[in-house]
Formats: C-alpha cells, sequence, structure tokens
C-alpha cells in the first residue's frame, strides 16, 4: 500500500513540477506578455512523463536489481592479462598513434576538424582529472585558465607577433602563474567553498576579457590570429609577409585541408605529449601525493606531507594544461572571444571528468570523445545537449559515481 | 544637502532593495549548510523557476481579464511558492537523499548536474530569450533639491522592504516557535544526535530544503517586479551573489544571511555607482573570496573546530 | 645524563572557556614506552593532537630532542621524527597498501618534477630504496601478501598494523599510538603487544601509548601517566598505578 501511496505522491509532484513550466509557455507579443497552453503533443509528454514517474516508482524494486543486474564492464575485461598486456601494451600504444597519424588523409575535412575539437576536450579533460579526479579539489572556473593560455597566445602573437611554438609554453606557463596565485591562497578552503571561489574566479576572469576592451577587443574578441607554421612554412593561400608557404614549398597546389590536417596533427602531438607527462606524473610521489591527499588530508598531515606545496602543484599542472589547450585552440579558431569561456564550457570540462571517471585517463578520454562527437552525429538533439550533460551528472553520481571505465589502481612489483 | 550625499542615499535605498532579495536567497544556501553542510548548487536555479512562475501566472491572469492588484500578486505569490517548494523538494529527493554518505565531492557534483538541467530545462520549455512584463507596481515618493539631484524611492521599493521584512518574521516565529522549527535547530547542532532522540531527520532536511526554495521564489517574485524582465540564466549569477552574501554572514547563520546580503546588496549600488557597473560582479566576488580567506566563518558565523 | 626524547611541561590546552587539558608535564626517553591513561574524555586525544600539531597549545613548552616543537605546523613536527596513529585508523583507503607504504615516504624521495619525468638514476634509486623500506615493513607486520591489495578492504587488525608500519616507515623517533588496541580482539592485542615491543626492543623508538586496554598498558609500559579531566593525577610505573588510591577514585568513582 505504502508503494501505491508513494507512487501517486511522486506523480502528483511531476505534474506540480511540469503543469506550469512545460505545459504554458510564456509568449512577447509587442510590449504585452501572454501566455498560451501547450499543445496536445507537448500535454501527452507530459502526462507520459507522469506516468513514467508513477510506474518507475511502483515498480522501483525492480528496477534497482535490474540496474544491479547489468554488467558494469571494465576495460580491463576486453584486454589480455597481467604480463601478456606490459609486453602488449608498447605495440598497441604505438599502433593508436600511428592510426591516428594516418587517419587524417583518408576522411573528410569535417571530421578532421571536429577529431581536432575532441583533441582539444581530452587535453582539457586530462587537465581538470589532476585537480578533481586525483587531488580532489573541485575546480568549477576551470575554463579560466584555458583563457589565460587562449588570450596569452593571441596577445602575444597581435601586438608582438610571436609565433605559435613560442607562445605555446609562454601560455602554459601563463595559465600556471595564474593558477599558482589564485591556488596560493585559496587551497586551504574546504571543498565546497573551493568550488565556489573557483567559479566565482573563473567568472571575474570573464568579466575582465569582456571590458578590457583595450587590450582583449571586449567582446568582439579578438580575431585573425595567426596559424602555426611547420619549421617556418605557413599554410594560407597567400604569403602576408614573405614568409615561405607550405605548398610553394613542396611545390603541390593549395588546399586548406592541410592546413586543417596539420593542426590535427599538432594536436594529437600535443595529446600524446600530455597524456605522457600525466602518467609519468601519477606514478611520482606527487601523483601518489594527490591522491593521499583526496583521500584524508589529516593522516597526510601526520606524515610530514605539506598539503599546500601538494594542492598547489596539482592545481598548477591542471592549469597549465588548459593554457597549454588554451593556446593550441586560439590557433586553430583564429578568433577567440570571452563568449568561449564561460561557466558552461568548465561544466561540460567536468562531466567529461566525471563521465569517464575520475582519476581514469582512459575514461577521460572516451568520454570527452564521446561528448563532443555524440552531438554531432545527432545533431537534432543539439539543443538537448546541456539538458542531457545536466542529467547524466546527476545519473551518473547516483549509480556510477566511478564512471565509465574506473580507474584502476597500479600494480607494484615487489622486489 | 549637497548632490554628493543625496546620490549616495539613492544608492544605499538602491542597494538596501537588492540587498533584501539576496537576503531572501542566502537564507535557504545557509538553512541547508546549516544542517548537512552541503552547497545545495542548484538553490539559484530555484529563484530562476520562482521568476518564471510569476510570470506565468501574472501573464495568465491579467489575460483573463483580472485587474485587482493585490489578487493577482498574492495568486502569484502562493502558486510561485507552491511550485517553487516542489522543485527544492525535488532536488532534495533525486540529487541530494540517495548520495548522503558518500564522498562530499559526489553529491557537489550531482547538485551542478542539477542546476545545469534545470537551466536548460526552461530554456527548453520557455525559451532562452527575456521575458518581460510591463511595471506593475507604479510610483513613488521623490525628495531631495529638484535642482541638484532628485532622491527617489518607489513604492516598488517599498513593497520589496515590506515583504522581505514580512517574511524574515514569519521565518523567524517559525524557527523558534514551531516544532518543526526547533528540529531543524537541533539537526543544525547535531544531526546524528537528533536523529537519535527519535526527530525524522529525512524529514528535516527536506523541510529545510522547501522553505529555502520558499524564500527564493518569493525573491524571484519580487525581483521579477522590480525588474520586469527574466531569463534562464538568472539563476546562476543570484545564486553565486546570494551565496556570497550567506559566506559574509557566516555560513549557517540566518541573521548573518540577512546581513551579509544588506551589505553585499549596498557596495553593489555602490560600486555600481562610482564605477563601470560591469565591475560591480567582480567586486562581489572578490569580496567573496577575500572573505573566505581572511575570516571564513563570516561575520557572524561559528568558527569550525577541526576534529581529529 | 641521557637527553629526554620528549619533554613536555605545562601544557594547557583551552578552547573558548573550557580548559580541555591543564599544566600537564610529561618525558619520555630514549627506548622507553610511556603510556597516557584516563578515564573517558580525560582530555588525552587532545594532548595528542597538541604534541602532534594539529592544536596548538594555549599554554607550555613541548621539547622534542631538546628543540621547542610547540607552534610548529603539523606536518614539521612529524618531519623531525615524531609521528602518531588515530584513533579512528585513517588509511588512503582507495589505494593500496604498497602505495600507502610509498606515500609515508614522500619527503624522503625526489619529488623534483624533472627528475621523476626523466626518471634520473637519483630518483630511481630513491624510489628503489622507499621500496625497500616499504617491503620490509610490510614484512614487519606481515601484510607483504596483500601489498597490492587497496587498504580499504583489509581487515580491520589488518588495518591497525598497516597504520602502524606507515608510521614506522618515515624513520621517526617517537612513535605516538592512539588507543591501538580498540577494536583488535584478544588475540590480535597480544600480537600488538609484542609488536610495540619489539618496535621499542629491535628499532630502539620511543613509544608514547593512549590506551584504554589495562592489561596492554600494565603490561608493556615502563612509566604510565594518569590524566583526569585535563589534570595530571599520578605517574609512575605500573605497580605505584595500580595502588595510587586517586587512580583508583578516578576510574571507580567517588565512593
Amino acid at each position: 500500500m505504502g508503494k501505491l501511496y508513494n507512487a501517486i505522491f511522486s506523480a502528483g509532484v511531476a505534474f506540480v513540477l511540469a503543469c506550469l513550466m512545460i505545459g504554458v509557455k510564456l509568449n512577447t507579443d509587442g510590449t504585452t506578455l501572454q501566455v498560451t497552453g501547450a499543445s496536445t503533443e507537448q500535454w501527452a509528454w507530459i502526462i507520459g512523463g507522469i506516468a513514467l514517474v508513477f510506474f518507475s516508482q511502483i515498480f522501483a524494486d525492480q528496477i534497482d536489481t535490474a540496474f544491479g543486474k547489468i554488467p558494469k564492464p571494465t576495460v580491463s575485461h576486453f584486454l589480455p592479462e597481467g604480463d601478456k598486456m606490459a609486453q602488449l601494451k608498447p605495440w598497441l600504444m604505438a599502433g593508436v598513434f600511428v592510426c591516428m597519424v594516418i587517419w587524417p588523409f583518408m576522411v573528410s575535412r569535417g571530421s578532421v576538424d571536429l577529431a581536432t575539437l575532441a583533441l582539444i576536450y581530452i587535453m582539457l579533460g586530462l587537465g581538470l582529472n589532476i585537480v578533481v579526479g586525483l587531488a580532489g579539489l573541485l575546480d568549477l572556473g576551470y575554463v579560466a585558465f584555458y583563457a589565460v593560455g587562449a588570450y596569452t597566445y593571441a596577445l602575444l602573437s597581435q601586438y608582438f607577433d610571436m609565433s605559435f611554438w613560442i607562445c605555446l609554453p609562454i601560455s602554459a606557463g601563463m595559465a600556471a602563474l595564474f593558477g599558482f596565485i589564485l591556488g596560493f591562497p585559496v587551497l586551504r578552503l574546504r571543498g565546497d567553498y573551493l568550488a565556489i571561489v573557483t567559479l566565482g574566479f573563473g567568472e571575474i576572469i570573464r568579466i575582465l576579457l569582456n571590458n578590457w576592451t583595450a587590450v582583449t577587443g571586449g567582446p568582439n574578441g579578438i580575431s585573425g590570429i595567426d596559424k602555426p607554421a611547420l619549421f617556418g612554412l605557413e599554410f594560407t593561400r597567400r604569403s602576408k609577409d614573405g614568409a615561405t608557404l607550405f605548398h610553394e614549398y613542396f611545390g603541390i597546389d593549395y588546399s586548406s585541408s592541410y592546413k586543417v590536417i596539420f593542426l590535427y596533427l599538432i594536436a594529437v602531438v600535443l595529446v600524446a605529449f600530455v597524456i605522457f607527462v600525466i602518467n609519468r606524473l601519477m606514478r611520482m610521489p606527487i601523483g601518489r601525493a594527490w591522491e593521499a591527499l583526496r583521500e584524508d588530508e589529516i593522516a597526510c598531515r601526520s606524515l610530514g606531507l605539506n598539503r599546500t606545496a601538494i594542492k598547489l602543484s596539482a592545481f598548477t599542472i591542471g592549469a597549465s594544461t588548459a593554457g597549454f589547450a588554451g593556446s593550441f585552440f586560439a590557433a586553430r579558431q583564429g578568433f577567440i572571444s570571452p563568449e568561449s569561456f564561460t561557466f558552461i564550457e568548465s561544466a561540460i570540462i567536468l562531466a567529461i571528468v566525471v563521465l569517464g571517471g575520475m582519476g581514469s585517463q582512459i575514461g577521460v578520454i572516451l568520454a570527452a570523445i564521446i561528448m563532443t562527437i555524440l552531438p554531432e552525429l545527432a545533431r537534432e538533439f543539439s539543443e538537448y545537449r546541456m539538458l542531457l550533460f545536466g542529467l547524466t551528472m546527476v545519473l551518473m553520481m547516483r549509480w556510477r559515481p566511478q564512471g565509465l571505465v574506473p580507474m584502476k589502481r597500479p600494480v607494484l612489483e615487489l622486489k | 544637502m549637497s548632490e554628493t550625499i543625496l546620490y549616495l542615499i539613492q544608492q544605499l535605498i538602491n542597494g538596501l532593495t537588492i540587498g533584501s532579495t539576496y537576503a531572501l536567497i542566502a537564507i535557504g544556501y545557509t538553512m541547508v549548510y546549516g544542517i548537512i553542510g552541503m552547497i545545495n548548487f542548484a538553490h539559484g536555479e530555484i529563484y530562476m523557476i520562482g521568476s518564471y512562475i510569476t510570470f506565468i501566472v501574472i501573464a495568465g491572469l491579467l489575460g483573463m481579464g483580472m485587474v485587482s492588484l493585490p489578487l493577482i500578486l498574492f495568486i502569484a505569490l502562493v502558486i510561485s511558492v507552491l511550485i517553487a517548494s516542489t522543485y527544492g523538494w525535488t532536488i532534495e529527493r533525486v540529487a541530494y537523499r540517495p548520495l548522503r554518505g558518500t564522498n562530499r565531492l559526489i553529491p557537489l557534483i550531482s547538485a551542478i548536474g542539477m542546476s545545469i538541467f534545470l537551466q536548460n530545462f526552461v530554456v527548453l520549455s520557455q525559451g532562452s530569450r527575456d521575458v518581460a512584463l510591463p511595471p506593475m507596481i507604479s510610483g513613488g515618493w521623490t525628495f531631495g533639491d529638484p535642482s541638484l539631484f532628485e532622491v527617489s524611492f518607489s513604492y516598488m521599493q517599498l513593497f520589496i522592504w515590506v515583504a522581505t521584512f514580512v517574511t524574515m518574521l514569519g521565518l523567524t516565529l517559525f524557527i523558534s516557535r514551531s516544532r518543526m522549527g526547533r528540529a531543524c535547530r537541533a539537526c543544525s547542532e547535531d544531526i546524528g544526535m537528533t536523529n537519535l532522540l527519535g526527530v525524522d531527520t529525512n524529514r528535516v532536511i527536506a523541510t529545510t530544503f522547501i522553505i529555502g526554495a520558499a524564500l527564493a521564489a518569493i525573491a524571484g517574485l519580487l525581483l521579477s517586479l522590480y525588474y520586469g524582465v527574466a531569463n534562464p540564466f538568472i539563476g546562476f549569477m543570484a545564486g553565486l551573489k546570494a551565496f556570497t552574501a550567506a559566506v559574509l554572514g557566516g555560513i549557517g547563520s540566518i541573521p548573518g544571511a540577512v546581513l551579509g546580503g544588506l551589505i553585499l546588496g549596498v557596495t553593489e549600488a555602490l560600486t555600481a555607482a562610482y564605477f563601470p557597473s560591469e565591475y560591480k560582479d567582480v567586486v562581489a566576488f572578490s569580496l567573496l573570496i577575500l572573505i573566505l580567506l581572511f575570516r571564513p566563518s563570516g561575520l557572524l558565523g561559528k568558527p569550525e573546530v577541526e576534529k581529529v | 645524563m641521557s637527553q629526554l626524547l620528549l619533554d613536555v611541561n605545562g601544557l594547557t590546552m583551552q578552547f573558548g572557556g573550557l580548559v580541555a587539558v591543564n599544566k600537564v608535564n610529561l618525558t619520555v626517553k630514549n627506548r622507553q614506552i610511556v603510556s597516557v591513561i584516563g578515564p573517558n574524555g580525560a582530555g588525552k586525544t587532545t594532548v595528542f593532537n597538541c604534541l602532534s600539531g594539529f592544536y596548538i597549545p594555549t599554554a607550555g613548552s613541548v621539547m622534542f630532542k631538546g628543540k621547542e616543537i610547540a607552534g610548529m605546523k603539523d606536518f614539521q613536527i612529524s618531519r623531525q621524527g615524531l609521528v602518531r596513529t588515530f584513533q579512528h585508523v585513517r588509511l588512503f583507503s582507495n589505494m593500496t597498501v604498497i602505495e600507502n607504504m610509498l606515500v609515508a615516504q614522500h619527503r624522503h624521495l625526489n619529488t623534483g618534477l624533472l627528475a621523476g619525468l626523466f626518471k634520473t638514476p637519483s630518483y630511481r634509486r630513491l624510489e628503489q630504496e622507499a621500496m625497500d623500506r616499504a617491503i620490509f615493513w610490510l614484512k614487519e607486520v606481515d601484510l607483504l601478501d596483500s601489498a597490492n591489495r587497496e587498504s580499504g578492504n583489509l581487515s580491520y587488525g589488518q588495518q591497525r598494523r598497516l597504520e602502524i608500519a606507515r608510521c614506522m616507515v618515515t624513520q621517526p623517533e617517537l612513535l605516538m599510538l592512539d588507543e591501538p588496541a580498540a577494536g583488535l580482539n584478544p588475540n590480535e592485542t597480544k600480537e600488538l603487544d609484542e609488536l610495540i615491543i619489539k618496535l621499542r626492543d629491535e628499532h630502539e623508538i620511543s613509544i608514547l601509548l593512549i590506551e584504554h586496554d589495562m592489561g596492554l598498558v600494565m603490561g608493556i609500559s615502563d612509566h604510565i601517566y594518569v590524566i583526569a579531566q585535563g589534570t595530571p593525577l599520578a605517574d609512575g610505573n605500573a605497580d605505584d598505578i595500580k595502588n595510587n588510591p586517586d587512580v583508583i577514585k578516578a576510574y571507580l568513582g567517588e565512593s
């Protein structure tokens, strides 16, 4: 009986939630505001939703057991065991890398472009994974460091005509510096305070970029940012200032897809570099200390670990990865504005980390690919993208907080 | 009186008006935090939904030809409080309760997901453009020297002050007099112990979310009448501001939230008066960061003792 | 005269108006097992928190190896060679046993970023040494077989032992144990007993112990301090304490 009461109650709640917000629509007609009732179709949806809530409450137990029965695959199920894996791993990595390099020459320009975008999100996801997944610091203003990286390159390129390759490390360094300056005071704060402060910081950076018109161009942003060059060879159709052009140097016809492929390849190299560095870091004392701090801060202190220094290093390294991605983003787009660096962007990167599995590198990479490619495949659902992101975060936390591909503990050889 | 002083008085009036609505939203943060020790990240969205419902109800009633302003406002208030409270309750049930007792990061992320979900839910159901309503309560008093600067204090502002005051009074009475209020106070001291004493703490937590949501809906009503516009994105900023107010006053303390809201409102109004108005948000966030750094327990909060 | 390892004088800790610890004096010599006992709420753990730097004492001095450590930060104190365990075990429960042991040695390792990225010889050597020490101590507490298990999955007794091993691997001179026998069965308590004595006799460290289990305390302590309501009540060896009327009164209540 209790169950039926529960179900009726939940259905009632669902009705209250939906009746005005979906059932009635506001229209502005000239200066007057009007309401119109939803179409029959929409009401059918509402009633369907209420029915769904009703029955899901009635069958709550069965649904829960059914969920429990769904196997939770881990990557290790698909891979050979232990020693064999250790032998295979370098080959596998090399194979993936080679495929990544050859692949763009066989597909359309659009696909390559999309893949480049996915690679940017992989970089961002991996960087945030250090901060959130490993060190357990919820950073909601991560996009600020991405913005710092992007603007550093854009400004240096615009005002000082510096090349992408010089700016890349400078951007990462600038982002790291910002991370350090912000991190130093705020890292002793408790988890949720930290989340809000970083969120506020992200907004401050965006507002400053928006209003410091003289330097950043304000809401109009910065356009005409130079694209990266290959050892001084540029990928434009005509030379601006007498620089050698890629297609002239090799004596081939100009094609804009060279540039796209070149950008993609840069992204592949950058991602490979980031993966290598983070992989090492995770197995270094500092990486272990990050995780230990996430697990128990008091125990860390009692063992002589300086928590401020350790948190700061996670924050700074995470920030520099975002700066790295940011300068590449600026170079790829050729145009940046504060619009690209809103809180939504931070939320998407966080969703990538959460979906993939906090701390899990493979998980984050997969999630970044899914999150960038899925909305493209299902264009008609693109307006539902953020709605689904939010929903995914709620559902994942409830049923699978460890993510799609949970982090695996390293097995250390005892000798 | 000189022009400068009149100008300052005007900013104070404006600041206290906005500040009192921050205070209403901030109470939701502070009460939830006081009891479960967590930030309700989706709280700003409740305020936004409250605004939308106010718009829908008012536009609907006007469309039906109702003319009595007090009646319209009353119906709008009742419906928006009712629906927003339901949203508050649902947030607790869906995003918080199943996750109680897990790592702190997990409910926080779930609530952020909830916030994104609600924002986009409104974008999809009501569109992302501004909805606007002509002023409902117009007119006011002016004083000062017309040749220098005239200070205006509108009826709308008075309405906001009075409404906020009455709401606060009601809340205070509820917390100090009612059974549920006593249970709330007990829970914020020690939730585990309160549970052992036979109080249904689940109900207390749910009530806290509902009260917070109701107050946010009232703020939504007041501000949508004051500004006359709303869009699905107002909840994010308002939530951040109100959180700042809660922290400023000392999170967990209800009088603190009120004080923090008023101080923040006035600070913003003064910033906007003397600097480009875009920087008022920067000032608010900088204030937040400074407080957390130098006085994390806020103006009226209790300092936390770390338990080993 | 042999120097005192730990010399606490007039240690006082006040929370607002409440005096949790009142003028406690305490000394620990090299290779000594010293216990602090007292009824529940006597302020024993507060004493520990003051010594290990989690609280900054209101008054009094704490000399460790002849150096004032009161007011130092917690992580600085543990670097001096004074390490503690907790009443409720605090492990890095999602990390493996061996990782717990390696984290504890953080400050003995080469934590330079570049050294680790390029795996320099000095980095490798220090990592290997840390590994060796970790393995040594895991053997001592009989946990080597579980080295790659997640520490949260160990049994309670194993978790207790791991916590001690994790302290020992930092090479302390004074180990402070906060109710190490709490929740252990008699058999495990006996093993713990042997381990503590072994730490003193073979590894030549001193141990400061808070304990409720009188049997354990009486059997192994070289010196016992009794505090009640934050105030020192008595001190002496096991026999002195057993026969002290004040102590009996404090434990059994006024009669």
